[in-house]
């Protein structure tokens, strides 16, 4: 039964459709997993109560001969960032305590669609605003590797559900690195689509012009396979992509089979020395471009001379359209309400969203309200929208002359719980290479590159792409996955500790 | 409160100039809301819904909503925007504006900013008697509805002293076109007529475009009046008031005059005008100060993220401009005109509302002198008796058809008055009526010479006064023939059979 | 550079509706010019001659026909409410005037 949840999702996929094994059984491994570990790891916020019987009638179809997809039967751990119909959604915040949506987010409906089985709704940091589940009202996320250290964030519990076998795949969001920064710091892989190639309605919005929804997996195929499903034009949402993706996971496929590195050009930005990253992040990364060098890849040095500037950027575009967005949060139609004796509707908005928010979410909508007043716009608003247009040329400039950029996907291994809460700034600096990334809106994935010499915390390497180009990240990350797991002998959470009480669950 | 003084508003005319300002906000038809595939509360098949029965994600700011735009609603605007003889924006985005109010379901309003679809147009408005009143626009934008708020508990139904409010987002996310002019000189004395004058110009033309029900006591057409008055020479611009609750075309009328007293009343005592919001209070005819807006206006416009730029096409807005319905005030003076009236009895018709049912009766074949007759006295009666629309009465077809009744011979005027109330209580067509009740004029003179050759009888020394000079005795017979036949023998021929047989 | 000053914060705190204390007003004020200071470098690089980007990837003339689709039930719309009657929010009385 424990040898379930060490599958991938292809491998219980293809068990599922042989009828090796159930979806019920799968489901009931999933969840007997998560109540021996969530305890230590607190990846979910809620576990559904209905898994089961949504995985009995997925047997129950198939075993009617109806065709299912690919995925079906496979559990699915949800970012509680995506509302559902069917269990609270919180986005990791005390103001939306016992939230239920009566409509579910588009990437949960096409998820159900294909058969997936939702197992619950993951921690993250409040509203997605932080880098390492810190700023979750409703306490953090441990990372697997050591349950003293921080998942990364904001989406650090679908990362670790993930990490912890507790779910085979899992759906996340990414504004500024909140996939690819808690994939770099457990070991698993994350993918950042092409802004507008994952449908956002239905993710309660941090930053409009930057969040994307994404898929959350062990493997690069389960993250493609999990893509597909998810992927394509939603009417609901005017700035998803009228596009046809080619099959993502035939792209992983195609990647693994060993031809498409050679002659591939990696560019390496000149202006991300490697002192700018922990020593063992920075051997990581060059290992792994020694290996694509060795199957015939040529690693190019590229420029990119506004990517200093991504970061400022960013942290007066984000909070801005996040303190518009989430103006919503007022007591008056949903969500946390502390009355106010004797007090004016204004008075209780503004008390409920006193106690309902946490202290980095009113930081930044003080931030955003200043960035956006009058007589500040063209310094700041304004001025972070022209960075991001020189940070767009610099992307194009550079995909004239390489296929994917790659980068460390974060400047340090998992820190420790506790250790950056007091200095925001130094917090920000955690997505300096992935926040140029959604600046631009073009694809990004981090894959598992090896484990920190130092510490042995895994480390991961980003992969960028050109905007709509996402197939070739899968291709070229399922190239290079394939050869570390060979030169690792097996997949690196193979070397993760032991969770679990009886130590048995391996 | 103290009334506020008044100045008599010749006297204010004569001291200050008034400079006026509308902002016009129409309420669009369309089947769904601007941002979302809700049905659509300012389209007449949803009037008088439940509260909160048409309600989208996005309309009420559930978490995770998204607004997608209205291509009809984009359609619509660029068609209002035309007939306002606005340029059209080549390219023009959406922007949030950001405030928190009960009644919105974002705590922001998707409005356009600084990119409105339209802009730089101007309408010319007609004066009662003819004056024409060019009004300059500034500019013409989308933007959404907010939902609709109850107070509860206080004695007025307004804010002050309310003890609680109810909230309905049927009415948030219903598109609006807002149209704002820019500052209007010159009105004068006429500038409350020109007020009203204006919101009826700007109602005409979309009632004519057929994109709004533009029903002002249903909200579908508001409008907030600006008001400043500078002395007479004085270049610099007063401090302006806005007004608004001014629910009716005459409250827009009297709002501005009382607005031009105020504050010529406060100038003239030596004070200065707030510049702030007002409120029209209908049964009072005054205005008083809005509450002071605790946001200080900072409303951190930027441009809608969730939302992509509108961008109509060349050949998009010359198809609209083709499609453009004749400007009412062209219209108008077209139709004065080819039927010739007499000002007064021309702008009588366009007053009473009746000038579509004269142009159809007219169009089906009347003249109009005919048309304008019926619809404006014998219709006209009939419906304020009924308390009914003219309208609803009879068709202008109808009209028409019983006008050609008397032009051929066949009924009398008074005939025809009877025909009609035949008509309008269902018996069917004119000539249906005339049949069925037999109304119809003999023409048979053999019958006329006999009823002739009766009254003649009772009356023999008429034929004797005829021949001796005194063609008016025949009267007497004409009127006992016209007895004898109820009514239906034409007059005239009678009194030439008459005439006829006193000459021998 | 900085302005930030514990009155700009507290007159932000009004526009947000969030009620601040004084120990929220003074911590703020303090990350606040920090961060400011560090992100006002951006106006180095965004001269006038760079156009600003809102929308990652270039799309216009984005639209949905003008048909009725989904809506929610009553029950819907108020199924989160803190406070309902009569098919409506109920909410406690308002300072400011209606916009």
């Amino acid at each position: 039964m424990s040898d379930i949840i060490r599958l991938t999702a292809a491998e219980l996929s293809a068990k599922l459709a042989s009828g090796e094994v159930s979806s019920v059984e799968a489901t009931r491994a999933h969840l007997d997993r998560i109540a021996a570990v969530d305890g230590d790891v607190h990846a979910f916020l809620h576990v559904s109560d209905h898994a089961l019987d949504v995985a009995a009638d997925i047997d129950r179809r198939r075993a009617d001969g109806e065709r299912l997809g690919e995925l079906a039967g496979v559990p699915l751990a949800v970012k509680d960032v995506l509302v559902t119909t069917d269990m609270p959604s919180t986005s990791g915040s005390r103001i939306l305590e016992g939230f239920l949506s009566p409509y579910d987010a588009t990437p949960v409906a096409r998820s159900r669609a294909a058969g997936l089985v939702p197992l619950g709704k993951t921690n993250m940091d409040e509203f997605a605003m932080g880098s390492s589940t810190e700023h979750s009202a409703y306490g953090p996320t441990h990372n697997p590797w050591d349950l003293d250290r921080i998942p990364g964030g904001s989406g650090g519990g679908s990362a670790a559900a993930v990490a912890a076998f507790e779910a085979p795949l899992a759906l996340g969001s990414d504004t500024g690195g909140s996939i690819r920064q808690p994939a770099h710091v457990t070991g698993t892989v994350g993918v950042k689509p092409t802004y507008g190639g994952v449908s956002r309605y239905g993710s309660i919005a941090l930053a409009s012009s930057l969040d994307q929804v994404g898929p959350v997996a062990r493997t690069v195929l389960d993250a493609a396979l999990l893509h597909d499903v998810i992927g394509g034009h939603d009417p609901h949402d005017a700035t998803s992509l009228e596009q046809d993706w080619p099959s993502f996971a035939a792209a992983a496929r195609e990647g693994a089979n060993g031809q498409a590195l050679k002659g591939l050009r990696v560019g390496v930005i000149r202006e991300l020395p490697d002192t700018g990253f922990q020593t063992g992040v920075a051997e990581s990364f060059r290992a792994s471009l020694a290996l694509l060098e060795a199957q015939g890849a040529e690693i190019v040095e590229i420029s990119a001379p506004h990517f200093e500037y991504g970061v400022a950027a960013y942290y007066l575009i984000l909070p801005a359209e996040a303190s518009s967005n989430l103006a919503k949060f007022d007591s008056v139609r949903f969500g946390l309400r502390v009355d106010v004796p004797g007090g004016t509707v204004e008075d209780v908005m503004a008390r409920s969203r006193d106690v309902g928010f946490g202290d980095e979410v009113k930081r930044r909508i003080i931030l955003g309200t200043y960035a956006l007043s009058a007589g500040y716009y063209d310094a700041y608003y304004g001025s972070a929208q022209k960075v991001r247009t020189l940070i767009q040329r610099d992307f194009d400039n550079a995909f004239a002359e390489v296929d994917v950029i790659a980068t460390p996907s974060a400047p340090t291994t998992a820190f420790r719980l506790g250790e950056q809460l007091d200095d925001p700034l130094q917090m920000y600096l955690n997505d300096v290479t992935t926040i140029p990334v959604n600046l631009a809106g073009v694809p990004g994935i981090s894959i598992p590159s090896g484990l920190a010499a130092e510490d042995g915390l895994p480390v991961g390497i980003q992969f960028i792409a050109p905007a709509r180009e996402d197939a070739r990240l899968y291709r070229v990350g399922a190239a290079l996955e394939a050869l570390l797991v060979d030169s690792w002998g097996g997949p690196l959470l193979d070397r993760a500790p032991v969770l679990g009480a009886n130590g048995g669950a391996r | 409160m103290a009334k506020a003084a008044l100045m008599d508003f010749d006297k204010a005319l004569e001291l200050y100039e008034p400079v006026l300002g509308f902002e016009v906000h129409v309420e669009l038809n369309t089947e769904t809301k601007m941002f979302s595939a809700a049905a659509n509360p300012a389209n007449e098949k949803n009037h008088g819904a439940t509260p909160n029965t048409l309600v989208a994600p996005v309309d009420m700011g559930l978490p995770g909503s998204l607004p997608v735009v209205n291509e009809t609603a984009v359609r619509y605007s660029i068609s209002l925007g035309l007939a306002l003889g606005c340029q059209i924006a080549p390219s023009s985005r959406f922007a949030r504006k950001n405030y928190f109010y009960p009644d919105l379901g974002k705590n922001y309003q998707i409005s356009q900013y600084d990119e409105p679809i339209a802009f730089e147009g101007q309408v010319e408005v007609e004066l009662e008697g003819g004056d024409i009143v060019t009004v300059p626009i500034e500019r013409a934008h989308m933007e959404e509805d907010a939902g609709k708020l109850t107070h509860v508990g206080g004695s007025t139904g307004r804010i002050q002293g309310a003890e609680y409010s109810l909230v309905d987002y049927n009415r948030a996310g219903v598109p609006l076109v807002e149209i704002v002019t820019k500052p209007i000189f010159g009105a004068e004395h006429r500038a409350p007529e020109l007020a009203a004058a204006y919101v009826r110009a700007i109602r005409d033309i979309v009632i004519g475009l057929g994109i709004s029900e533009a029903r002002m006591e249903r909200g579908n057409l508001r409008c907030d009046a600006n008001v400043s008055i500078r002395p007479r020479g004085q270049e610099k611009l007063g401090t302006r008031t806005e007004t608004k609750n001014v629910n009716s075309m005459r409250s827009v009328e009297r709002a501005v005059r009382y607005e031009i007293q105020r504050q010529a009343a406060i100038l003239s005592a030596g004070g200065t005008i707030t510049q702030e919001t007002r409120h029209w209070h209908e049964d009072t005819g005054t205005t008083s100060p809005g509450r002071p807006k605790s946001d200080a206006d900072d409303y951190r416009y930027f441009p809608e993220p969730d939302l992509l730029p509108v961008a109509p096409s060349v050949e998009l807005i010359e198809s609209l401009r083709a499609a453009l319905p004749e400007p009412p005030a062209v219209r108008r003076r077209r139709l004065n005109a080819e039927w010739g009236f007499a000002d007064i009895d021309f702008q009588g018709v366009v007053n009473a509302g009746l000038l579509n049912e004269v142009e159809a009766t007219v169009a089906a074949g009347a003249a109009p002198a005919a048309a304008r007759k019926w619809w404006m006295s014998e219709i006209s009666r009939i419906a304020n008796a009924e308390g009914v629309e003219p309208s609803s009465l009879v068709s202008p077809a109808s009209v028409a058809a019983l006008q050609q009744l008397v032009d051929n011979g066949t009924l009398t005027d008074k005939l025809a008055r009877q025909v009609l109330e035949g008509v309008i209580a269902g018996e069917g067509t004119p000539q249906e009526v005339v049949d069925a009740r037999g109304l119809a004029v003999v023409s048979d003179d053999g019958a006329l010479i006999a009823a002739i050759d009766e009254a003649l009888a009772a009356q023999p020394d008429v034929l004797e006064k005829i021949r001796d000079g005194k063609v008016q005795a025949a009267g007497a017979v004409i009127g006992a023939v016209m007895k004898a036949m109820k009514g239906q023998a034409d007059a005239a021929r009678v009194r030439e059979l008459v005439l006829e047989r006193a000459a021998g | 550079m900085s302005e930030i000053t514990p009155e700009l914060v507290r007159h932000l705190g009004v526009l947000a509706r969030i009620q601040l204390d004084d120990g929220e007003v003074e911590r703020l004020t303090g990350q606040l010019s920090a961060i400011v200071d560090n992100i006002a470098k951006v106006s180095e690089v965004a001269t006038p001659d760079v156009p600003a980007t809102s929308h990652p990837i270039a799309l216009e003339n984005v639209f949905r026909p003008d048909v009725v689709g989904e809506m929610l039930t009553i029950a819907q719309v108020l199924q989160n409410a803190p406070d309902a009657t009569e098919d409506r929010f109920k909410v406690t009385a308002i300072l400011g005037e209606e916009q």
